[in-house]
């Protein structure tokens, strides 16, 4: 645990990309089966505890250390895990229990019930240094958040092996903690590990966000387009298995099996094959909003009603696989021409294609990316955020390869709204206001007032960050805990640009609507706050789009 | 006679007015009795400095010949009688020089600690625990979260990193004052005899160590150095010289910073550190608490830093505490940018 805990203190500072590989690659080369394995998984995501939450480690804290002092010392530390890593009256000259190994942590951690959880949790922590807590608290609870990303880790193993990245990424989803069958082929002491999953999953290949100056450099006839529809990208996967039965998954982009939640798109998948498509609701042939697939998404238990009202759909873009071949090699094109034929094979309402977007210059692609309903989308044009631009001939690769594959978002919607309420920031941004609470103007009984219609955190760069914290503090009308309410008139106030993604009706905000990723996009110190928008633009554009779903 | 008729605490330092003079005031006073060098508790322009003859030296390189109107020097242990008042300097183990400043009339001794800490340093004489009625603290590090631990293990995490990153240069942050010289010797405990390379700021107080008979092997000045072979060496600099662009001379340069700070991953990330050494020259929670019991004081006041959580410890073991509020102290890095231009 102390050389695993060692590691990610490290990894956690180090902002190069070299230089985290040169870490994890000496921990792996150096320390045994199976806690390289362990530690290679937690790095990778692949680890999830169900029992460990912020409040059980608020509890065992708060036996141990005066409530005034943890209080001072969280709001100095700004993380909890930390704080009380730090804090852990551990006595260091008499250890009771020696530090345990990542192996066995991880091993009991899978096996031990709740009801024990917090007493084995303190002998850890007894146990361990400083580094030694945090690490463990921060694998307990899930949330390593070092800036390593699974991809990283998995070309930090490959490099033991001189073996290339992408080797690893494709035989990944067949590997599983402590994966002594990929060391031992890493360490040229086996063959390849293989998969015998009838049904398994492939890392998807993803696009880097487009601006216009981008596709300058870029030859339009080399690409062919498609609509980026608003709804879950998935991966919908039929294969036989040892008695020649067909076995139907479907996985979220991330690998997750979440086969069970869409039994009714299971039922579509009647050919061996690999598609790779966006899960969408289809009502009557016609494509739902993202809020609409939220509701089946959200619910818990499959019903035959839920079904009914919302029917789940696959629109494929992409065939990964066909029967025995493995088509990620081959072309786009070629692969697009097999994925028609396929669907056309299905034969199946719950499975269509994506269209594809005509076009011959940016200009054209541009306009139709402008107005997706005039350019082919129809009625469908409300769940189109963007085009996807995908070359000719290029492989399907796992990963962000830069080049092949671009997404070209709609531009976002953008009001400008008045800053009312500011709360500090934690950790690194604990001594500057930076959560804002903004509002527009709407109709009150004595006028018009301001009312809070989000939140935004970020999109801001750090010289603007020192400007909006410093008119904070000169413009302080009141303070409620670590929340300063900001001076919101007519004349004296600070205009914000909001961008955001989409809206949705709340009953939990005052103002009945929510925003979707909502960020500071510009600051408008040069407009008075009672030229800012007001509700009803909110909800003009909300019914706009809502008309368009009906 | 109480405790606030022979030391009044003012915003610009603490008060003796039966003695006729001050300890480490931030602002000019005829008469001052300095804890030790650092700039934020030695200022130049007083009229009469008292303190250890290294701290007079350091305050002279660092101010020039006419730093003060006049000068004694006080020994660790010497009696001093200033009006009806006696007054005694004893070792803080904080830098070369530091002092503890015990002040006593009629039967009520008071110590003014300045800064302090209780663990071993090469450089320095080891802090002396004084018995007394008042005890005033510091408290930089007063939260439980600052743990220090044996400073040791941070050189060999140092070392290891040299050794893993051999092509690089390892930039180490320390202030000019102490720590810089510290981590030297405590390298040269380690084993590692390679010649040091030190930025300019750190040069005279670093010269000054070695006459007084520390031994930091062979140090070499950045200025005369090629890039390349700064590769796998590691080079002492100021703070503020770490995200300088002084650092752009270095290959690739892995940037650590020795202090207690370093404990909050969040304050090594502001700084942009990658190899954070929790090395401080400060007493930690658990060294301000200790030595607080330690002292017998029934009453403890706490000059700068976390004073909060110190003082309400004070209360819960039943000790009479207060903050001083005295304005400048804990300033010594902002102090030290001035003189980090001169490379």
């Amino acid at each position: 645990m102390n050389r695993f805990a060692e590691l990610l203190d490290r990894l956690g500072y180090e902002p190069g990309r070299n230089a985290k590989l040169r870490l994890i690659a000496d921990y792996l080369r150096s320390t045994p089966d199976p806690d390289r394995g362990w530690a290679l998984a937690a790095l990778t995501g692949a680890l999830t505890f169900k029992h460990a939450k912020a409040g059980m480690i608020r509890g065992l804290i708060a036996e141990r250390t005066d409530p005034a002092l943890f209080a001072l010392s969280y709001d100095y530390v700004g993380d909890l895990s930390e704080t009380v890593a730090l804090m852990w009256p551990a006595d260091q000259r008499q250890k009771t229990s020696p530090a345990p190994t990542l192996s066995a942590v991880i091993e009991t951690l899978s096996t031990l019930g709740k009801a024990q959880l917090p007493a084995q949790i303190s002998r850890w922590l007894g146990g361990l240094d400083e580094k030694g807590r945090w690490a463990l608290l921060k694998l307990v609870t899930g949330g390593l958040r070092i800036g390593v990303s699974a991809r990283l880790a998995k070309t930090a193993a490959a490099s033991l092996g001189e073996k290339q990245p992408d080797e690893v990424e494709i035989m990944w989803p067949a590997l599983t903690p402590p994966y002594l069958d990929l060391f031992a082929w890493l360490e040229d002491r086996a063959g390849k590990p293989s998969s015998r999953d009838p049904a398994p999953f492939r890392p998807p290949m993803l696009a880097h966000a487009a601006e216009q100056s981008d596709l300058a450099g870029l030859e339009a006839a080399d690409f062919m387009a498609e609509w980026k529809w608003d709804g879950i990208r998935v991966q919908a996967v039929a294969g036989y298995g040892t008695h020649h039965e067909l076995v139907t998954r479907l996985y979220s982009r991330t690998g997750e099996e979440i086969s069970k939640s869409f039994p009714d798109l299971l039922q579509a998948l009647r050919l061996p094959s690999v598609m790779d498509g966006e899960l969408l609701i289809m009502r009557e042939g016609q494509i739902q909003s993202f809020n609409v697939l939220q509701q089946r998404l959200n619910r818990k238990a499959v019903t035959p009603k839920l079904l009914t009202e919302f029917p789940a759909h696959l629109r494929a873009y992409d065939l990964l696989a066909e029967g025995d071949n493995d088509l990620r090699g081959h072309p786009f094109v070629e692969r697009r021409a097999r994925l028609e034929k396929l669907v056309g094979k299905l034969n199946d309402s719950r499975v269509d294609l994506s269209p594809l977007v005509p076009f011959d210059t940016w200009d054209e692609l541009a306009a139709a990316r402008a107005d997706p309903a005039s350019a082919g989308a129809g009625l469908d044009a409300h769940a189109v955020e963007g085009v996807m631009l995908k070359r000719r001939d290029a492989p399907y690769l796992p990963g962000r390869p830069k080049g092949p594959w671009w997404k070209w978002k709609r531009d976002p919607m953008l009001i400008d709204a008045v800053l009312m309420y500011a709360q500090r920031g934690h950790g690194k941004r604990s001594s500057y206001y930076s959560d804002y609470t903004f509002g527009v103007w709407s109709k009150g009984a004595d006028g018009d007032e301001l009312v809070p219609v989000g939140k935004a955190y970020f999109g801001f760069t750090d010289e603007e960050l020192i400007e909006i914290d410093r008119f904070i503090r000169r413009n302080t009308v009141g303070r409620f805990g670590p929340v300063r309410e900001v001076a919101h008139g007519p004349k004296l106030g600070l205009v914000l640009e909001v961008a955001f993604e989409g809206l949705q009706r709340s009953t939990r905000h005052k103002s009945g609507i929510a925003m979707r990723f909502p960020r500071v996009n510009r600051l408008r110190w040069d407009k008075p706050p009672i030229e800012a928008d007001r509700l009803e633009t909110l909800e003009n554009m909300l019914k706009r789009r809502e008309h368009a779903t009906v | 006679m109480r405790p606030e008729d022979i030391l009044v605490p003012t915003p610009s330092g603490v008060c003796c007015r039966p003695g006729g003079f001050h300890i480490d005031p931030t602002r000019p006073v005829d008469k001052a009795l300095i804890t030790h060098a650092h700039s934020d508790h030695a200022r130049a322009g007083h009229g009469a400095v008292l303190a250890t003859q290294e701290t007079l030296d350091i305050m002279r390189l660092r101010y020039g010949e006419n730093f003060a109107g006049s000068t004694q020097a006080v020994r660790y242990g010497e009696e001093l009688r200033l009006d009806g008042v006696r007054v005694n300097f004893h070792p803080a183990g904080h830098v070369l020089g530091s002092a503890q400043i015990s002040v006593e009339c009629n039967g009520l001794r008071l110590v003014a600690s300045g800064d302090y800490k209780d663990i071993a340093d090469p450089t320095c004489v080891p802090f002396e625990l004084v018995p007394c009625d008042v005890f005033i603290t510091e408290a930089t590090f007063g939260l439980p979260v600052f743990r220090h631990h044996d400073a040791s293990g941070e050189i060999v995490k140092l070392l290891h990193s040299v050794e893993l990153f051999p092509e690089r240069a390892h930039l180490v942050g320390a202030y000019t004052l102490g720590k810089a010289q510290r981590v030297i010797a405590m390298l040269r405990a380690a084993g590692h005899w390679k010649p040091v390379y030190i930025h300019g700021a750190v040069e005279a107080t670093t010269r000054y160590y070695q006459s007084r008979g520390i031994d930091l092997g062979q140090i070499d000045l950045v200025r005369g150095a090629n890039k390349a072979e700064l590769a796998g060496h590691i080079i002492i600099c100021p703070p503020n010289a770490m995200s300088d662009l002084w650092s752009r001379r270095f290959p690739d340069p892995v940037v650590a910073f020795a202090s207690g700070w370093m404990r909050v991953r969040a304050r090594a990330r502001q700084r942009g550190v990658t190899l954070p050494l929790v090395i401080s020259d400060h007493a930690d929670w658990d060294g301000l608490t200790a030595t607080i019991a330690a002292t017998g004081a029934a009453e403890v006041w706490v000059t700068h830093g976390q004073e909060d959580a110190l003082v309400h410890w004070c209360q819960t073991k039943g000790l009479k505490a207060r903050p001083l509020d005295i304005v400048g102290y804990g300033d010594e890095e902002e102090a030290e940018v001035a003189s980090g231009a001169e490379a």
